[in-house]
């Protein structure tokens, strides 16, 4: 395993929507190069500490390290914050109103002010890469769900994001696409791109991750190495879920 | 049959002068209806921006709007505005029909913005892109969209009342309906006359937002 500096750390993180105490004192470190898969049922704060991490959400209290350096939400302009950590959702969230080359290069074109025909050229390439060369100008309602997660795991690596985060990136998709998507993510993986997965997907789970970290009830019950955290998990509530789910 | 005849040598006869009508009419609406896009847009990020006292001022506005007739609106903006400055009654007239489409306007674009699901703000957002960037690239592009029928629909309500600036003198279509069809105290054969002219009107316009539609809907 690879024993890199601390990409993302986060420490004593809270997070309540109202009354709803969604994160509860959770900490966790992401080494860079690392691949964290965020597991637990739906309600236990999964989402939210994704969420949290590229500060779509805003925490009520706690720290996040954005590789060793404190990210506050009133010194900070969260807007660069956020061009390094790239974000991939559920359902997409592609633009429909731009064609597939157009999503990827709209970001680094308005906001980092690259050239349109340089961002033109790297688009081409990330689409190449996540196989969809062929692809570029048509409108994403004419893809598959696959093949749209695919664009969007492009267009946010078209920021050139330090670290990715992946918020249940196959849940929408039929089981007959899940697999091009979860090949995608492990090549990003094996390029030694840092990722936060919060998946279903136990089989990527132990094959990409490098750790797991098992969720319930806004707290970190769990936090290993896929094969032990799967074969012999310490915890019980952990045991319950793996039993329920597999 | 002979009353069909006369109508016809009205219509026939009367062509040149409303076509000066209808160049008015054409000018009125274009005019007013351009501010009241500006007006309803900025009204209704007004109404979004979930500050409190911005918010109250739409809805002030809104509520003024809707709350009294366009009649009372035009006289109130005419006599305001000519006894302030020296304004040329074209340009009271805009005022007054731009103030009033503004407002339905603000609704439309308002519930537009609104129903662009909001994973839209999301994703632009996670790639970096400011509040305000989203909005022009990623949010107000769709929202347009969506808001083409209703604002279609609005624009010819806009058109149609603009015939109510005929009351502080403009000669507009209704204004040379009136004035020929008191001149002659044949009133009937200039009212149905102008009512083919506003048909007309209508017609080409709801033929060019359907196009517009279609046009827009092709990456849908």
């Amino acid at each position: 395993m690879q024993q890199g500096e601390d990409m993302i750390k986060v420490t004593k993180l809270n997070k309540s929507f109202g009354d709803l105490h969604v994160l509860k004192d959770v900490d966790l470190t992401v080494k860079e190069s690392d691949v964290v898969v965020l597991i637990g049922a739906s309600g236990s704060g999964k989402s939210t500490l994704l969420r949290c991490l590229n500060f779509l959400e805003i925490k009520n209290s706690g720290k996040i390290f954005l590789e060793g350096e404190q990210i506050e939400e009133e010194t900070h302009n969260l807007n660069t914050v956020r061009e390094r950590v790239g974000m991939v959702f559920q359902h997409f969230n592609l633009f429909p109103h731009k064609t597939v080359l157009g999503n990827v290069i709209e970001a680094p074109t308005q906001v980092k002010g690259v050239p349109k025909d340089q961002a033109i050229q790297e688009g081409k390439e990330l689409l190449d890469k996540v196989g969809l060369g062929d692809k570029y100008d048509v409108y994403p309602s004419t893809l598959s769900g696959g093949q749209k997660q695919r664009v969007a795991i492009a267009r946010a690596l078209a920021m050139k994001p330090d670290i990715m985060l992946f918020d249940e990136p196959t849940s929408a998709l039929d089981p007959e696409l899940v697999g091009e998507v979860l090949a995608t993510m492990k090549e990003l993986a094996e390029e030694g791109m840092t990722m936060i997965v919060v998946t279903h997907e136990m089989g990527f789970a132990r094959e990409v991750g490098d750790k797991v970290v098992y969720m319930h009830d806004g707290k970190i019950v769990e936090y290993g190495i896929p094969n032990e955290l799967f074969d012999q998990p310490k915890e019980e509530r952990t045991k319950a879920f793996l039993s329920s789910i597999l | 049959m002979s009353a069909i005849m006369h109508f016809f040598d009205v219509f026939i006869n009367s062509f040149d002068v409303f076509l000066n009508g209808l160049w008015i009419t054409f000018q009125l609406s274009v005019a007013s209806l351009i501010i009241a896009c500006i007006i309803g847009l900025f009204f209704a990020l007004l109404k979004i921006s979930n500050i409190k006292v911005l918010v109250w001022i739409a809805d002030a506005y809104i509520w003024i709007v809707r709350g009294t007739p366009l009649i009372v609106q035009i006289f109130i903006l005419f006599y305001g505005l000519t006894d302030i400055m020296l304004i040329p009654m074209f340009w009271a007239g805009v005022a007054g029909l731009a103030f009033h489409s503004g407002a339905y306007i603000a609704e439309i674009i308002r519930g537009a913005i609104q129903s662009i699901d909001k994973g839209q703000r999301e994703a632009g957002r996670s790639l970096g892109m400011s509040n305000g960037l989203t909005m022009r690239r990623i949010i107000l592009p769709q929202a347009f969209r969506r808001a083409i029928p209703p604002l279609g629909n609005q624009f010819i309500i806009g058109i149609k009342d603009s015939s109510l600036v005929s009351f502080i003198g403009m000669q507009e279509l209704f204004g040379v309906a009136s004035t020929m069809g008191s001149n002659s105290f044949d009133y009937l054969p200039y009212f149905i006359t102008v009512a083919i002219y506003y048909l007309f009107i209508v017609l080409v316009l709801t033929v060019l937002v359907n196009k517009l539609e279609k046009k827009l809907a092709e990456s849908d």
